[in-house]
This record gives structure tokens, sequence and C-alpha cells, in this order.
């Protein structure tokens, strides 16, 4: 029998939600580590028992924790992440130069082949690795060191490299993406690094279509099909065919085209999910209805999902890494609210249920889905 | 031994009590209880101090004998009666936040 495990970090601490594959009753397991911010729980595709959870505070800084159980236990791995070299400045929001300084892990993302190799996207951002599970963290300096660097400039959450999406058909190929400097690509494991932002336009810039310094807020591919990617901009939906080497808007019929987040159907490539927010002033759902809208053609083309969610008076946002889609059948999506609720559709969006309502300000929402 | 009390989420990362004792060699000072306290609870690196800088974190006051000593040079000496055991070095985290 299968069974989901949803992890949710929180603004006061993180929560395992468990459920067997029917995905009706749940199990709410938490708070872990109450009253701290947890930015990011992920687990590892190749041991799913084995966790990774950011805790960032402003009193006490960085803290990693690992599970090896599956979020039962829980103990503190390293939180060292010290540039590689002189880090140097990069643009504050003021456009002076500002020193280079670590400030939390926005992301983890755990190796697809080693249970000990972890990924950590971080703000100010900078991309490490463990190859020891957590233990140790060296920076990839190379994405760092690309020549538009010192000109990264934060967005207002931060400048945080927020997504991390590893090529499960190339291990030499990672996309990464930072508010506000846009989307990188690596083709050599990460030595050198180009960003693959045309086709964007960002009208906050002197320059809407700059090569670097678009507010991306999230992309996301199907594994099957890692040459699509799909963005969820600052404003705008859009999608690559080509790895990145250019974009193509889809934002099409929908009622805004702000918002956070974007997953993949787990099974249809093309079938894709997004949250719209009313602006970048009004961070809450146009007219108050709290509506996911799906589409079945890869963008353009997309419906309003508001069966089982509110419909008046809702004003809550979905940050950018707070939805994830399960891989049963059919295909499981989830997504949680700063307004703490974490709702989940086990058709595929057709309609939803909320799985716990009055949990703390949810930050992110990760899936796995167990044999 | 020296006393040091920790605030509530750092015992809790610690998996210790309110207060703790540790070892500390002459001469006793911020650095010195810190380096200490981080060898014998080394879940607490870079919870109290930045890793690189070793400066207090930001959001976080040492307090002895009812005096601030945050500001205080980090080779400075602690009090005598901290020094003997007779009373506590304290972290104290920021009434602040939401």
């Amino acid at each position: 029998m299968s069974g989901i495990r949803v992890l949710v970090g929180t603004h006061k601490g993180a929560f395992v939600l468990t459920s067997d594959g029917t995905r009706k009753k749940w199990n709410v397991s938490g708070p872990h580590f109450g009253g701290l911010e947890i930015y990011h729980l992920k687990g590892s595709p190749v041991d799913p028992n084995r966790i990774f959870a950011s805790q960032a505070s402003d009193w006490f800084g960085q803290v990693v924790h690992r599970s090896d159980d599956g979020g039962k236990t829980w103990q503190t791995v390293g939180n060292e992440f010290k540039y590689d070299g002189d880090p140097g400045t990069h643009r504050w929001y003021d456009d002076t130069p500002h020193p280079w300084e670590f400030k939390r892990v926005w992301h983890f993302e755990p190796s697809m082949s080693d249970p000990d190799t972890v990924y950590a996207g971080v703000e100010d951002a900078g991309l490490f690795r463990s190859s020891d599970g957590g233990g140790t963290w060296q920076e990839i300096a190379g994405l760092r060191r690309h020549a538009s660097g010192p000109n990264w400039a934060p967005g207002a959450g931060g400048l945080c490299l927020h997504t991390i999406l590893l090529d499960p058909k190339n291990p030499e190929r990672i996309f990464i993406a930072i508010s506000a400097a846009g989307v990188f690509r690596t083709d050599d494991g990460g030595k050198t690094w180009q960003p693959i932002n045309r086709g964007l336009r960002s009208d906050f810039m002197p320059d809407p279509v700059a090569e670097v310094g678009h507010c991306v807020h999230r992309i996301a591919m199907h594994r099957s099909r890692p040459d699509v990617l799909f963005m969820q901009k600052h404003w705008d939906v859009m999608r690559s065919d080509n790895s990145g080497e250019s974009w193509q808007e889809v934002s099409g019929n929908l009622p805004t085209d702000f918002g956070f987040v974007i997953d993949v159907h787990a099974h249809e490539p093309e079938t894709i999910y997004v949250v719209p927010i009313k602006s970048d002033s009004e961070h809450f759902p146009p007219e108050g209805k709290l509506r996911v809208y799906r589409s079945r053609t890869g963008g353009n083309d997309w419906e309003a999902l508001t069966k089982g969610l509110p419909q008046r008076d809702c004003f809550v946002n979905v940050l950018r890494d707070a939805m994830a889609v399960d891989s049963l059948d059919p295909c499981g999506v989830y997504f949680g609210t700063t307004g703490g609720q974490v709702y989940a559709s086990a058709t595929a969006g057709d309609s939803w249920a909320p799985i716990v309502r009055d949990l703390p300000a949810v930050l992110s929402v990760e899936v796995q889905t167990l044999s | 031994m020296i006393r040091v009390i920790l605030p509530y989420h750092l015992r809790n990362l610690a998996g210790v009590g309110k207060e703790v004792s540790v070892d500390v060699d002459k001469p006793v000072t911020q650095r010195s209880v810190l380096d200490a306290l981080e060898i014998g609870y080394p879940m607490l690196r870079g919870t109290i101090r930045d890793h690189a800088t070793k400066l207090r974190r930001p959001m976080l006051r040492f307090f002895a004998c009812g005096e601030d000593l945050s500001h205080e040079p980090p080779d400075s000496l602690l009090p005598v009666e901290v020094a003997s055991g007779r009373e506590p070095f304290l972290i104290v985290g920021a009434i602040a936040g939401g």
C-alpha cells in the first residue's frame, strides 16, 4: 500500500502530514522545532526517510536538521555556509554595493542518485553542496562568480536562490533561479553558468529585456521532459521548450499573471498549475477567491479550479515553495497558504479539501510518495 | 566550572535544561566560555556567534551579575563571581518578533 508524506515548513515550526494512498485521512505530526521559522524541508528521492530541514532565525542564525527516519527524530548537521574566497559585493536596493552575506537556506534539493549529496540554495544568492549528508557545505562558486554577479540585486524577499532543478537525464546540468537575477544553467556540473532569460520582460528594470535582473519566482519541469521549463515570474507565466534558451509567455486567460508557485502534473507533462495573486502590491487572490488555475495545454488556456476552496473573503498568499504534487494516479496536488491551511486534491485539482486549517503561515510544502 | 544559562530554543537544540556547566581554562572571558560551550555542545556552533567573525549575533545579549556585558570586548575578563561559579553567565534572546 502506498503512502503520502507532506512536509510543511511554517513561520513557527515544521509539520509532517501523513496518509495512506487513499489520501482521505491524515495524521498531523508537529510542530517540530516549535516557534522557529522552518523555510524548507525536502526528502531524498534515494532514501525517502532522509529529510533535510532549514531552520533560520534572526536570533540564532541558520541551523540544518536531518532526519533519517522520515521525520520522527532529528539531528543537527553542519550549518556553516562560507562563500568561496573573498565574496565581494552585489547591488543593494538603492543600487549601492553591498557585501555578500549569508543569511539563510531557502531550499534544499537532495541528489537523485546519492542520499549523502544535497544542494542548498541560499540568501545572499549562492549554491552550496554537501557530499556528506549535510555535515559540511562547499560553495559551487562558479555561479556567484558569473560576470553579472556584482550586479545582482535583491527582490522584496531578499537576494535568494530559491529554486534548484536537477536534470534527471543529464547529471551535469542544473537549473537555478534567483530573485531578482533570473534563471541560470550549468552544463558542466557547476563549473560555469549562463543566464537563460531571453524572452523575459520586466518593466521594473531600466532595460526591461536585460539578460539579468528578472524577478523569477519559481521554475518547474516534468522529469520525463527536462528540456521544457515552466516559470512563474513576478508578472507573467512563461515556458521554454529549449532548456531555457528562450521563453514565451503563456499567461493566456489567467485573471492575473502575478503569483509565486508553479508546478507540473506528475503524469501529464503539459498539465501545469498556478495560483494567481492579485498584484505585486496586493499579495492575495483576486476578488477574495482562492483559485488554482490548471492548463492542460502547457499554458495559454487555463481553467479555474474552485471546488472545495474558499470563494469569498479569502486573502491569503501562496508562497513560491508552497506547492507540490505526488506521483499517485490520479495525481495529488498540494499547496499551503500564509493563513495556515494546507489544501490537497487527490483528483489532480478537480476538487480540494484542507488537510489542516490552522497552522502558522506556510512557507513551503513538499510531498513524498512512499511505496 | 562555569555556569551558563541558555535561551529556550538553544536549550532545545542542545537537549539540555536551562543551565549547563562547562570547564573553562583561565582566563575566563566571553570567548573562552563560548569556546568551551561550543566544544561541549557542537550543535550550538554558529547560533550564538557568527561562524567566521565570532561576533555575537545581534539579537542575543550576554548578562552577568546584573550587568549587560554584550558590548564588552570578547577577551575581557568576566566577573570573579562568574569565574568562580557563584553566578551564571546568561545568554539572552532579544524580546522581539511576532
